[in-house]
């Protein structure tokens, strides 16, 4: 049976994220691997999915999809999946795939598991592993219906990258322009930055960088590790980091290899945002910390000594 | 103007999880119950938009009588009426069919909820009950106008945020900043008692998923301290032992 995977891009870009979806589903041994692309893409970045494992790519380029209306996503997808005759439909976590799997699993009358962080157990059903109390926990869920969706967090799945350049197929269902209702009017987005749910590497700050104009600590030893920045909620709630940038309970949950968090005491709605985790540094002066109990590798000591040596240590690492 | 809210009942924050019977259960032992917080910001911003709008609030709530002190907290901050569908939460289809059960009889212009459950995570029933209503379902909504019958939202994507307009009725799923929780004042707390909570039986609806067992993630190992003096110990450890950069 055939594993359909919605690939996500950026600028025309596929995300990082959908080609670990594209390997998740080639890992599952049902074939053939097929790939949904929704709007404008170069045939060749559509063609390298195949390095992931994709088999085929189905490419819906109506223009009118350039935006991600999550309705019309999940329409065009549900016909993906009605026209391939897939029993699985794989999305790799993000804000619109989330928005768009829900309503997908209504419309084929599929089973849906959210947050799922590895391969499915088929030799019984089919079950997966799903992260659950903001990671706190797992929980094991068969899926009972013959139809299923999985949304897959980052890391579930080790990156596929040796397979042979897939075949791009036209895939131009006719739009319903009622699943147009919502516009997306305007899109505020940072440039040139490693987007955080994406990172493989996260540098957070929090309040022990006492103000958002030393940042620039945050940010010079993110550069030097190609992370993304992050930030606790308090800093985000005093405005000193932008909202999107708040990793915890209600922000953004990462689960990147690297976690370094400099000046953030840990508080348990922080430590929720980021205990899946590889591996956890705690840069703080205070060795009462309770950060330090839920880290791998810590130094006690002061941000603004440390981190300067820490973030020329790696530059010097890597020249 | 009508709005619905539907809200969980689930662990604090901070509460130890642990699980019983085999692990097929959660623990709740000692365990103190609250409004989601996500669904506690979709409550703050329609008692906002109650004031506005002139807009009566139903609250909503898929679970047993255990949650009755929870329903009449959100009466207490804003609610003016409670619905209780009596059948514990199944899966998310279930309760996304409960909640589409009583909208089709009440015609709401705006269905809010949080993003997701702080218990399972799951950050489907908005999307499911979008679905199963046929209107739009938008998440993670984090600002939320009603001007002339069309909601103006700002949606939080990976490293910003869309702009998103559509016209009523319509499903979001809210998270912050979108309003500023609400804690209920005396007059609030006295009144709730007297708000209708209406008890009502569920339709037959879906299972799609079975819950076989949970775990707990494995301790972690002990930390490894490393001398402020010696930042290259601790590159050097980050390069060679866990081998992440």
């Amino acid at each position: 049976m055939s594993v359909l995977v919605f690939v996500e891009g950026d600028n025309g870009k596929i995300k990082q994220s959908s080609q670990e979806a594209v390997s998740y589903a080639a890992a599952m041994q049902q074939s053939p691997v097929v790939a949904v692309a929704l709007g404008s893409y170069s045939q060749d970045e559509l063609a390298a999915l195949g390095r992931n494992g994709a088999d085929k790519v189905l490419h819906a380029s109506d223009q009118q999809l350039d935006q991600g209306v999550i309705q019309a996503y999940a329409s065009v997808l549900s016909l993906a999946m009605d026209s391939t005759g897939a029993s699985t439909m794989v999305l790799a976590r993000s804000s619109l795939a989330d928005a768009v799997a829900a309503r997908v699993s209504v419309m084929i009358n599929g089973s849906l598991a959210s947050n799922v962080i590895e391969l499915p157990d088929q030799s019984d059903g089919f079950r997966v592993k799903r992260s659950i109390y903001t990671g706190k926990a797992f929980e094991l869920v068969e899926l009972l219906a013959a139809r299923r969706v999985l949304t897959v967090k980052k890391n579930s799945v080790q990156l596929k990258e040796d397979g042979p350049s897939a075949a791009v197929e036209v895939f131009n269902p006719e739009l319903n322009q009622e699943d147009f209702k919502a516009s997306i009017t305007a899109t505020e987005k940072a440039t040139g930055e490693v987007l955080l749910p994406e990172a493989d590497i996260v540098v957070s700050g929090g309040r022990g960088l006492k103000g958002p104009e030393n940042w620039y600590l945050i940010e010079e030893l993110a550069a030097a590790l190609g992370a993304a920045t992050g930030c606790s909620k308090p800093v985000s709630d005093m405005e000193w980091r932008p909202h999107h940038e708040h990793v915890g309970q209600t922000g953004i949950k990462v689960s990147p290899s690297l976690y370094i968090a400099i000046g953030i005491s840990g508080a348990i709605q922080h430590l929720a945002g980021v205990n899946s985790s590889k591996v956890i540094v705690v840069i703080n002066k205070d060795p009462e910390a309770p950060f330090f109990k839920a880290a791998d590798y810590g130094i006690v000591g002061d941000a603004f000594d440390v981190v300067p040596k820490l973030t020329a240590a790696i530059n010097s690492l890597k020249s | 103007m009508k709005i619905l809210v539907c809200i969980t009942h689930v662990p604090d924050t901070t509460s130890r999880i642990a699980f019983k019977d085999d692990n097929t259960k959660f623990d709740d032992t000692g365990v103190q119950f609250i409004i989601g917080p996500y669904d506690d910001y979709a409550l703050a911003r329609a008692v906002e938009l109650k004031d506005e709008l002139n807009a009566s609030i139903t609250a909503l709530h898929v679970g047993g009588a255990e949650a009755d002190p929870t329903i009449r907290k959100a009466l207490a901050i804003g609610a003016d009426n409670a619905i209780r569908v009596n059948t514990p939460a199944e899966d998310s289809l279930n309760v996304a069919q409960q909640i589409a059960a009583v909208a089709r009889q009440q015609n709401y212009d705006l269905i809010l909820m949080g993003r997701e459950s702080i218990d399972f995570n799951g950050g489907q029933v908005h999307g499911m009950v979008g679905a199963l209503l046929d209107i739009p379902s938008i998440s993670p909504v984090m600002e939320l106008k009603i001007e002339n019958r069309t909601a103006k939202m700002v949606r939080e994507i990976e490293g910003g945020k869309e702009h998103v307009e559509v016209s009523l009725p319509l499903v979001a799923g809210c998270q912050e900043p979108i309003a500023e929780w609400k804690i209920p004042n005396m007059r609030g707390i006295m009144s709730a008692r007297s708000k209708p909570l209406e008890v009502l039986e569920p339709v037959a609806a879906d299972v799609q998923t079975a819950s076989i067992k949970f775990e707990l993630p494995p301790a972690k190992g002990a930390i490894k301290l490393v001398d402020a003096d010696n930042v290259e110990e601790l590159v050097n450890l980050l390069k060679n032992e866990a081998k992440v950069i």
